[in-house]
């Protein structure tokens, strides 16, 4: 599914990620813990073929395709969705017709005719209901005046109506209330699959308990400096960075 | 001197050039060189134009520069349509006329400037008065030839209470400058003087607005937005004048613009001029590019590029289309904009 290999990537003329290996099957959840600064977010821009973030060695492959030499739209439609740290607010484009939009665009690229109106509003309703998501929200211009939580959950509605084969998911759990948090992650936790694989950028363990990762990675450094089971996030809360972010420097 | 004067007069001398305060961004002087002749008669059939699918009371077409040019008088609730149609080249289209709503009246103009030719010459002037209470809501398209000048000006006298409101949708031309100055007498009237601008290719676009601010009490609210693309240039000059004694005006102007791409231009001037001591202004004026960002996250979703950008570069300009009150016509327009934009932000 996705091979990243000796990645290193240069943001601003700052080497960030540096010798970046990691290797996520198909299916599976790993979750990416690491100190702030340590590079997660930039793995993330990265992945998703942000500019301004330069890949100066090494490569990273979407069931085997070269996923850098993509352009961001191009990576979309192959199946790499961000669920961003900071999502965008975006005057005057209403979230309905935003998600359409992609979708269609999405669809496009694969020779897939549009969705029917009727059809498209019939999803959304339903994602948006069992995401406990408010419909008029959806018909307000995206992200504009919405609390950090109500962003998420809008980030994850648009990740359930793209329905990716790849998701990063860059602190989702930021910003959500508890009852939020158990919602989002019911909302995750019904798109993994077979063909699915996600990336769960977080700080806290408490996420990892509604969405159980089968493999727990700390970045630290710009390169994966430890890997476990979910065992290995409560060892972190335990004990925090301190021998991680010696062993990457 | 006004194009119309200069072409009547077969002397352009005295056309605005770049020495002329108002118009050094958009002179004349070196677009018309020489007074071409008049235009020949044309047919127009009724019905057509951009607001072809709007109902409308009455149809007033110029068709270059010829029509029923006696006053257009509503004394109830109207919607007319006046189409400035010129087809013609090398030649001048010049139409006068002057619109007068009475008391408790209230007009939707549905105002086109319909352009098809190589190096035409285009002078319109209205007149507008609104008498106390009148109502009157002003939507103009103006789509003209990329070869073409095309100058309209409209000269607006507010009486006490009216309430006047206007958009302007321009796409340029090699001139194209569409100017409205108002005579506000404060006195509970209120004013819109909304506008936008797509500029592509070479063409060229000029909002200019004046108002004048005469007594108290009045509002003005203007929102322009401008999208400059190509070698396309977006001119706005905006004035707000608000006269000695003229207190608790409370008046706001806003030019916000798009340049995609390295060779586009845009020049403003937005002016507020406050000789009142009471009172509530505003004016915001930025320049710039379409955030990145926003672009990367709409790229994000799986939209292309020129799909990014034609959704946000929409999304920019929709504000102006929201403010339009008549349902017809903020359709119209909503519907035209993405399809100008289609082919500037290529
Ligand atoms: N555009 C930029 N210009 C300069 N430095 C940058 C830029 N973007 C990121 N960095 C630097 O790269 C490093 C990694 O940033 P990144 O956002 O990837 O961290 P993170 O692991 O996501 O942190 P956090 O947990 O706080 O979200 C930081 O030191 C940051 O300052
Ligand atoms: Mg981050």
């Amino acid at each position: 599914m996705l091979s990243i290999e000796n990645l290193h990537v240069t943001v601003a003329e700052k080497a960030i990620i540096r010798g970046l290996t990691l290797n996520l099957p198909a299916g599976e959840v790993h979750a990416i813990m690491g100190p702030n600064g340590a590079g997660k977010s930039t793995l993330s821009y990265t992945l998703a073929g942000r500019d301004g973030y330069e890949v100066t060695e090494g490569s990273a492959t979407l069931d085997g395709k070269d996923l850098l030499s993509l352009n961001a739209s191009e990576r979309a439609a192959a199946g790499v969705f961000l669920s961003f740290q900071y999502p965008l607010e975006i005057p005057g484009v209403p979230a309905l017709t935003f998600v359409r939009a992609a979708l269609n665009a999405q669809r496009k690229s694969k020779g897939e005719p549009e969705i029917n109106a009727p059809d498209f509003l019939k999803r959304a309703r339903e994602v948006a209901g069992s995401l406990k998501m408010d419909f008029e929200m959806l018909r307000r211009g995206l992200n504009v005046g919405f609390s950090g939580g109500e962003k998420k959950r809008m980030e994850i509605f648009q990740m359930a109506m793209l329905q990716p084969r790849l998701a990063i998911l860059d602190e989702t759990d930021s910003g959500l209330d508890i009852d939020a948090l158990k919602i989002v992650a019911e909302g995750v936790n019904a798109l993994r699959g077979p063909d699915r694989s996600m990336l769960v950028i977080t700080h806290y363990q408490r996420l990892l308990d509604y969405i159980r990762p089968d493999r727990v990675h700390v970045l630290a450094g710009g390169r994966i400096v430890a890997s476990g089971g979910p065992e290995l996030a409560l060892e972190l809360e335990r004990e925090g960075y301190d021998r991680y972010s010696k062993a990457a420097a | 001197m006004s194009l119309t004067a200069a072409i009547r007069s077969r002397d352009v001398s005295a056309l605005p050039s770049r020495r002329d305060e108002g118009w050094r961004w958009s002179e004349l002087a070196s677009v018309v060189r020489s007074a071409p002749p008049l235009a020949g008669t044309i047919t127009v059939a009724p019905g057509g134009g951009p607001f072809a699918e709007v109902k409308a009371d009455e149809e007033r077409v110029f068709a270059n520069g010829q029509g029923d040019a006696s006053p257009l008088v509503v004394e109830a609730g109207r919607t007319v349509k006046l189409r400035f149609v010129t087809r013609a080249d090398a030649a001048a289209s010049l139409s006068a006329v002057s619109i007068l709503v009475k008391a408790g009246g209230s007009l939707t103009l549905l105002e086109s400037y319909e352009g098809e030719g190589e190096a035409y010459v285009a002078d319109a002037a209205l007149d507008i008065r609104l008498e106390d209470g009148a109502r009157m809501e002003r939507i103009v398209v103006a789509e003209d030839a990329e070869t073409a000048v095309s100058v309209s000006t409209a000269q607006v006298t507010l009486a006490p209470g009216a309430d006047y409101a206007q958009a302007v949708f321009a796409t340029g031309a090699r001139r194209q400058r569409i100017e409205t100055r108002i005579q506000h007498p404060g006195a509970g009237a209120a004013l819109r003087m909304d506008g936008v601008y797509l500029v592509g290719q070479r063409r060229h676009a000029d909002l200019t607005t004046a108002v004048v601010h005469a007594g108290v009490d009045g509002t003005t609210s203007q929102m322009i937005k401008g999208v400059a693309a190509g070698h396309g240039r977006g001119v706005f000059q905006g004035l707000i004048r608000v006269e000695h004694g003229a207190d608790r005006t409370d008046a706001r102007m806003r030019h916000d613009a798009l340049l995609l791409s390295d060779t586009a231009e845009v020049d403003a001037k937005p002016e507020l001029e406050i000789f009142a001591d009471d009172v509530s202004c505003a004016h915001g004026n930025t320049v710039g590019a379409l955030d990145d960002a926003a672009l990367f996250y709409a790229r994000q979703r799986g939209l292309p590029l020129h799909e990014a950008r034609v959704l946000l570069t929409e999304a920019f300009v929709g504000a102006v289309v929201e403010r339009i009150a008549h349902p017809g016509a903020r359709e119209v327009v909503a519907a035209l904009v993405p399809r100008r934009l289609e082919g500037l932000t290529c």
